[in-house]
């Protein structure tokens, strides 16, 4: 039986963690590589880097990050942020990423999904979608949450299915910070709208709200950033108490 | 002993490449190209696959020779190869991805797309999932039953001989996910993303 993924997620700016796990003893609690392989090895399905380096001239670091962050987790590597072009997708793929999520690109055009699953396969492009509520319907955003495109985000999902996507990566606006809960709204609607697996992003504050985000928000896959990092559950606690509730995980 | 792996541009090889050596250390040379004489002269082959079954096939054909090689090794010199994803579901005579296409021909079957029963199951088959080993083999040396490996893919590799199955995974159906013929060995799950038992299993494919 296929197993639901817990995927903890990595701000990395400018070559350093952000939200860092400040629970362990680490030599550098900045080094992504160092966190990425503590997630690995605590049993996390898949790790994701969210590179937000604003800058263009340290665009380049996260390339270093990837590579060597390859050589030492042997689970899936997942690497979003600022991906502009298939060539910027090359890049990381080349430095051992085995998934790349794009957001802001693939809205502006949609030729970069299109032609980057053509050409890399389906299976490493993940679309990024930003969505925030308007009165009955969500509304795509971009760069970082900044833009509002006013795209629907069902028709859109439905759009880069389509193009290619082999999974969206769908982030609540309304509730990414907020620790209430993924918007299980949008999550079902967008999961029974596509065929491709969906992972649910944004407001996970207990673990109540990764078993609501798959049984109810029928995601395939949970990402979750402060949780883990503030050392406010493991992924082993996380795992086993979704297997208490009856959800097939990997333990 | 020297291990290659083939570079023949089908998609992303970096995970491959970092896992065998992780594994392969100093205990065997490892090299990583589409070189024909070194492929030859290669003691094991690993040949990887990513995208669709018609994309590979074609990156293949691309390189001179390439197909030749592939099959007087395996074939003829009876040499050990393993094919990940991809990469073992060209062993069939056919596949369906895209256009019908045809296969390397070294274990009769063909690939089709796997049943998602009108929606109820999502393709890509993403994620972690467990294998049914059905028959004894040397790549699954102290590889526990039921251990979980992670997969990507939507196509399936279907055997006509059903004795080359030595495992299988439920996802709508029971999906063979590892085969073997002789010196021919492969792996639909990515061994290289599969944690510890997925390095276990490339240990033992260097072992063999």
């Amino acid at each position: 039986m296929l197993k639901n993924r817990i995927i903890p997620c990595l701000d990395v700016k400018n070559g350093r963690v952000v939200k860092g796990i400040n629970f362990v003893d680490l030599k550098d609690a900045g080094d992504p590589v160092e966190q990425a392989k503590i997630y690995s090895d605590g049993g996390a399905d898949e790790i994701c880097f969210l590179d937000i380096t604003a800058s263009n001239e340290n665009r380049n670091i996260i390339y270093d990050v990837v590579r060597k962050t390859s050589k030492k987790c042997f689970v899936p590597l997942t690497v979003g942020g600022g991906i502009r072009s298939v060539e910027d997708i090359n890049r990381l793929l080349n430095c051992g990423a085995d998934k790349v999520s794009i957001n802001t690109a693939a809205v502006e055009n949609s030729k970069v999904v299109i032609d980057s699953s053509k050409k890399f396969g389906s299976q490493c492009i993940v679309v990024a979608i930003d969505a925030k509520r308007n009165g009955d319907k969500w509304e795509v955003f971009t760069h970082g949450g900044r833009n509002n495109s006013s795209i629907d985000a069902l028709e859109y999902a439905k759009q880069m299915e389509e193009n290619g996507a082999g999974e969206l990566l769908v982030t609540s606006m309304d509730r990414d910070g907020t620790q209430v809960g993924y918007d299980i709204d949008l999550m079902s609607n967008i999961s029974s709208k596509v065929n491709i697996p969906v992972i649910a992003s944004g407001g996970v504050g207990n673990l109540d709200h990764l078993v609501d985000g798959i049984q109810l928000g029928k995601a395939s896959a949970v990402l979750a950033a402060s949780i883990f990092h503030f050392g406010k559950y493991s992924l082993k606690e996380a795992k086993e108490y979704l297997d208490s509730k009856g959800i097939p995980v990997r333990i | 002993m020297n291990v290659t792996i083939v570079d023949y541009n089908s998609g992303n090889i970096s995970s491959v490449i970092n896992s065998f050596r992780e594994v392969a250390k100093d205990k065997v040379n490892l090299a990583v190209t589409s070189d024909l004489n070194k492929i030859k002269s290669s003691d094991k082959l690993v040949l990887p696959g990513q995208g669709s079954f018609k994309s590979c096939i074609d990156a293949l054909t691309k390189i001179d020779g390439l197909t030749d090689a592939l099959n007087e090794f395996v074939m003829i010199n009876k040499k050990t190869l393993l094919g990940i994803c991809v990469g073992l579901q060209m062993f069939a005579d056919m596949g369906y991805e895209e256009t019908e296409t045809k296969g390397l021909g070294w274990i009769s079957g063909k690939v089709s797309k796997i049943d998602n029963q009108n929606g109820k199951y999502k393709l890509p088959h993403i994620g972690w999932n467990q294998i049914n080993i059905v028959k004894d083999s040397k790549i699954f040396r102290n590889i526990e039953n039921n251990s979980h490996m992670y997969f990507v893919h939507s196509y399936e590799f279907i055997p006509e001989d059903k004795n080359m199955i030595l495992a299988t995974t439920d996802y709508s159906s029971n999906i063979v996910c590892s085969v073997e013929k002789e010196n021919i060995f492969g792996t639909q799950f990515h061994p290289e993303k599969s944690d510890k038992a997925g390095l276990k299993i490339i240990d033992n494919f260097i072992n063999l």
